[in-house]
């Protein structure tokens, strides 16, 4: 027989592979509702639909996975104007909702940072010290603390497992490893009265500048 | 794999290459996170200004508009002036000839529908900050 199912379905799983495809068609300028159908620009403007469907993709948003963006370089974005300007990262995963009825969260440092700097969430989003914070979902659907990106820039909230995305078991048991190697650094330290709650890992330049326009 | 499962499985997966392949919905709203500045624009006779954020987050990393240029972020709440921008403030830091296009090209940015008030659009989810 001629018709082969089989290389047909390893086409079609090929052209899908490796990341999840686009969930559909990006509006097209003229018919997205902010754009003047009859404005001057609207030829000359690129459309989302030319540009998003050679990202990674993903479901929701603008439909692009950013993170894998980024991380395999299929965009570079500039991490500064000027290159004096230091591009602090950090690496540190922090746990939220430990006991709820839902998964736990994993807040990731680091793909926050390869985009964000520290002063657009500390300190006036989060505090910066763990359970710090009253953190709350209700909040975060009135987009206050996460809500403030996700939902308006960043991949939306209905996208539940990204944020709630470790069994709760799993992440009492790194918590608790956590604060047992921190009890212990702290014990070590107890005797040049290091205050328990220092973080050794965070970079030596705190943020201080909250965010403010260099050029005002 | 027998004849008989894949004659039912190819018709299911053929329309989920058509459906993936052509795309499902098609959107008549904004693209998810497309900003509308509009505080005065209007009001002096320009139409209001599309900030596409899905353009700008390919070239620019958030850091360097929210932390290095000073946007805060809520929309509505930057006044921006063209006074600014051609100072070199703002969406002048880089519209400025050098980085991108100069401010000369009024319609690029000034592109909205008439009557769009300030705000993000796009967000179908929610639509970013409700309380501030
Ligand atoms: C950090 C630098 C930077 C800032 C700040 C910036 N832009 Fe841009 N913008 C660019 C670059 C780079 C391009 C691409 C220029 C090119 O294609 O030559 C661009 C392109 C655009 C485009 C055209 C997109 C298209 O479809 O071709 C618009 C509209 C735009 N910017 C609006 C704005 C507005 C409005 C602001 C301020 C609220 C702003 N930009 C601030 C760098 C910036
Ligand atoms: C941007 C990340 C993010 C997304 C997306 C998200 N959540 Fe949450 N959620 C959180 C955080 C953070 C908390 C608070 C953690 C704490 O209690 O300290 C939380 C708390 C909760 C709680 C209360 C605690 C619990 O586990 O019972 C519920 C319920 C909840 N989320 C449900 C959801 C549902 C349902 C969705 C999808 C519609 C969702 N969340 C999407 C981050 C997120
Ligand atoms: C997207 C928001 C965001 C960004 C950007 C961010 N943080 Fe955090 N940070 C958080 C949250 C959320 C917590 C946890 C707060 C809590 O548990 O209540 C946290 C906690 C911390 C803690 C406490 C950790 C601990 O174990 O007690 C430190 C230190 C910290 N951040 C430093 C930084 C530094 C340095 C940067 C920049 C390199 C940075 N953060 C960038 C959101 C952010
Ligand atoms: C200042 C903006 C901002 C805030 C506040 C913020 N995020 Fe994010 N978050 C981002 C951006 C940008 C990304 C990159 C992905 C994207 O744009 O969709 C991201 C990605 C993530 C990811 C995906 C990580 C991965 O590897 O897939 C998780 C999980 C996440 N955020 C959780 C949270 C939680 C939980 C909070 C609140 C404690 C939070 N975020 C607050 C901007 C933010
Ligand atoms: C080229 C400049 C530029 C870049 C890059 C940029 N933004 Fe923005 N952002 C803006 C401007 C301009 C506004 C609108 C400010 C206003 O209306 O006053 C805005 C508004 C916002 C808002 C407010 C939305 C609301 O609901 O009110 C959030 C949140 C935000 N940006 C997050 C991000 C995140 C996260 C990234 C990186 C993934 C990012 N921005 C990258 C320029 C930028
Ligand atoms: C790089 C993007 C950009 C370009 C190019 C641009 N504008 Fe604007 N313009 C803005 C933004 C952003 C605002 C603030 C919008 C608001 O909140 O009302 C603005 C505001 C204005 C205003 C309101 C009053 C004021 O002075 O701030 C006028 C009038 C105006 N622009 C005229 C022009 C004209 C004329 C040109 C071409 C010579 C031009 N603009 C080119 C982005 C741009």
């Amino acid at each position: 027989m001629p018709f082969r199912p089989t290389v047909l379905i390893a086409l079609l799983f090929a052209s899908m592979a490796p990341s999840t495809p686009h969930a559909g068609e990006w509006a097209k300028l003229a018919e997205d509702g902010v754009h003047d159908p009859k404005g001057p620009a609207i030829g000359l403007l690129q459309q989302p639909g030319d540009a998003l469907p050679n990202l990674p993709g993903d479901t929701a948003g603008n439909q692009v996975h950013w993170i894998k963006a980024l991380r395999t370089g299929v965009i570079q974005p500039r991490p500064n104007l000027d290159p004096a300007r230091e591009d602090r990262r950090l690496d540190k995963d922090i746990y939220l909702d430990l006991y709820g009825s839902m998964p736990s969260v994993r807040f990731p440092h680091l793909a926050h940072t390869e985009w964000l700097d520290c002063t657009n969430c500390h300190d006036h989003l989060f505090l910066p010290k763990r359970g710090a914070n009253n953190i709350s979902m209700f909040l975060i659907l009135q987009g206050q603390q996460c809500g403030v990106c996700h939902g308006a820039v960043a991949f939306p909230l209905t996208e539940c497992s990204r944020c709630h995305s470790v069994p709760n078991n799993q992440a009492q048991r790194i918590v608790a490893a956590i604060e047992a190697e921190e009890a212990k650094r702290s014990a070590a330290d107890g005797d040049k009265a290091a205050a328990p709650t220092t973080n050794s890992e965070s970079p030596s330049k705190t943020p201080t500048d909250g965010g403010k326009a260099k050029t005002k | 794999m027998s004849a008989i499962a894949s004659a039912r499985l190819m018709p299911a997966l053929l329309l989920l290459g058509v459906a993936l392949g052509t795309g499902v919905s098609t959107r008549s709203h904004a693209e998810y996170a497309d900003v509308v500045l509009n505080r005065n624009a209007e009001k002096e006779g320009m139409r209001p200004v599309v900030f596409p954020h899905w353009f700008h987050r390919i070239r620019f990393r958030c850091k360097v508009c929210h932390a290095e240029l000073g946007f805060k972020m809520r929309a509505g709440s930057n006044l921006v002036t063209m006074g600014d921008i051609i100072d070199g403030k703002f969406c002048g830091a880089c519209h400025n000839g050098e980085i991108a296009w100069a401010p000369e090209n009024c319609d690029l940015c000034h592109s909205g529908k008439p009557g769009l008030p300030p705000g993000i659009f796009g967000g179908h989810e929610t639509n970013g900050p409700g309380i501030w």
